[in-house]
């Protein structure tokens, strides 16, 4: 959930696209919407000093959906939910989450979900960030003592 | 006295017509877009963010450009915006010594684990105007180092260690859910945690004076920065439906740390004491005049006077929302002519009296 959540939508929808396109007509999933992406809000919490007493800093927007797979049952042959809870408003982003979120609990599809999308994701995730500490790691200060006098 | 007044209709209509066409100003400039105005206008999409009390970049540099840059008018719209959301719940508290960082500096220790990572920073610039950027530029790609940490612990954790500063966490109040002022109108003395929602939607100016009165004598309390850090932290939240928590994004925020001049008793040593700030995104003046402010309203936990402006917890709690703030001055301007007439007719009775008292003759 936390990879397809932070993912930049455009590309997790390249991603999910590309898996869903090699896939034979008669593994197609079929899903059935539960409840329908719906924007609303999560307080934000900190903690005083860092580590104290939590207070309440501020709210985010956030998209939640809930989708059931029509098309599989989960390793117990229970039914299959996936769930999406989305920082922003995208509602489309928040849709294929949940759907991708049912098909990672499915037996047949898990795996190569897994190998298709949420790896390459995390490569490039990871990949972007550690640029961006490189970034900042070079404005890190290295002091240097200035000699002064004889000894 | 409230008398409904009709009539206007037509002048309101025409003049937020003038506005829409002032807003898009000269039409031979390119329209700018909300995405410019998050990208390139950044900390001021954060201060929206920050004291809008929501944080949604997009919203904010929309609320920006509605609002033709009045920082507390886009702050207006959105907290108005957030009225009309549901709300799923609250996060699980953020834990910023797990940030990536994108700066961190300590005022106190040259030397510390992880460094001193200035980041991107106006700090040391000339503030002399750059006639560059008047044209299109494109800035020198960064420079890279050894990679930032994600794990750099907080420097006033180290001073906790030994005991010279106190604890983060206040004596032994039993856990309980935060106070949140959105939910329910304060009441005083308030709790730390309604204290700090406050001010870290509290408008910038007001606390920045405030932060600034006390180190002028008002209220010391001996401050150094003892870390301020920027960067992203992950926001993980518990659906009830799914009973764990998931990660559910990211925020970026600021957090400032001071260290204040000692308390001690009988029965504890002297230690230095805490002041907290935070802000959405890049917010390090807010942060620093939240973390002097919250200092100072602590005066009644260390025995100290509350003698000036910034220790007043009711004065400074009353007046640091710039919505609440705004509201009520700018209400002035609407139609109080019913009340002024009443106003001016008294006057006229009292110079009225006061002419028959002075002049009897000239009355008569």
């Amino acid at each position: 959930m936390a990879t397809l959540a932070k993912a930049p939508p455009a590309r997790l929808s390249e991603l999910a696209q590309g898996y869903l396109a090699g896939l034979p007509q008669a593994a197609a999933p079929r899903f059935t919407m539960l409840r329908k992406p719906e924007a609303g809000l999560v307080m934000l919490r900190a903690r005083a000093g860092g580590s104290g007493a939590p207070f309440n800093m501020g709210e985010m927007t956030v998209t939640r959906c809930t989708v059931r797979l029509e098309t599989g049952v989960g390793a117990d042959g229970a039914p299959i939910h996936g769930a999406a809870y989305i920082a922003g408003r995208d509602g489309a982003h928040a849709a294929l989450a949940a759907k991708l979120d049912a098909l990672l609990q499915a037996p047949g599809h898990a795996d190569a979900l897994r190998r298709a999308v949420i790896e390459p994701l995390e490569r490039e995730r990871k990949a972007a960030r550690a640029e961006r500490a490189r970034q900042v790691g070079a404005t890190k200060v290295e002091f240097f003592t200035m000699v002064r006098g004889e000894d | 006295m409230y008398v409904a007044v009709k009539g206007g209709e037509r002048a309101i209509e025409n003049a937020h017509r003038l506005l829409a066409e002032d807003r898009r100003g000269d039409p031979a400039q390119s329209e700018i877009a909300p995405e410019q105005i998050r990208d390139q206008l950044k900390l001021a999409v954060d201060r929206v963010m920050t004291e809008g009390s929501l944080y949604d970049r997009d919203l904010a540099a929309l609320a920006l450009k509605q609002a033709r840059g009045d920082q507390i008018e886009a702050i207006f719209l959105l907290r108005a915006y957030r009225t009309t959301l549901p709300r799923f719940g609250a996060a699980v508290p953020v834990e910023t010594s797990r940030m990536a960082l994108e700066r961190r500096i300590s005022a106190t220790f040259k030397d510390l684990p992880g460094g001193q990572i200035l980041g991107p920073t106006f700090d040391y610039t000339h503030r002399l105007l750059d006639h560059d950027l008047a044209e299109g530029h494109a800035p020198a790609a960064p420079a890279e180092g050894a990679p930032a940490p994600d794990d750099a612990p907080r420097v006033l954790d180290l001073l906790a260690q030994e005991g010279l500063i106190e604890e983060a966490a206040d004596g032994d109040r039993p856990a309980r859910e935060p106070g949140d002022i959105t939910r329910e109108p304060p009441s005083f003395p308030a709790e730390r945690d309604v204290r700090l929602q406050t001010l870290a939607r509290g408008d910038e100016g007001f606390l920045l004076a405030l932060g600034y009165s006390t180190q002028r004598g008002y209220g010391r309390t001996h401050p150094f920065a003892g870390e301020i850090r920027l960067g992203t932290v992950a926001v993980e939240f518990e659906p009830e439906e799914l009973g764990f928590p998931v990660e559910i994004g990211e925020i970026e925020m600021t957090e400032c740390q001071m260290v204040n001049q000692f308390k001690g008793s009988a029965e504890q040593a002297p230690c230095f004491t805490r002041g907290y700030g935070v802000a959405f995104g890049h917010g390090e003046r807010k942060a620093m005049a939240m973390a002097l402010v919250d200092r100072s309203l602590r005066a009644d936990a260390f025995g100290e006077e509350r003698d000036s402006p910034a220790q007043d917890e009711e004065f400074v709690l009353s007046h640091c929302d710039n919505v609440q703030a705004t509201g009520f001055v700018e209400h002035l301007k609407l139609p109080h002519y019913v009340d002024f007439q009443s106003e001016l007719e008294l006057l006229r009775r009292l110079r009225r009296e006061h002419a028959e008292k002075t002049q009897p003759e000239a009355a008569e």
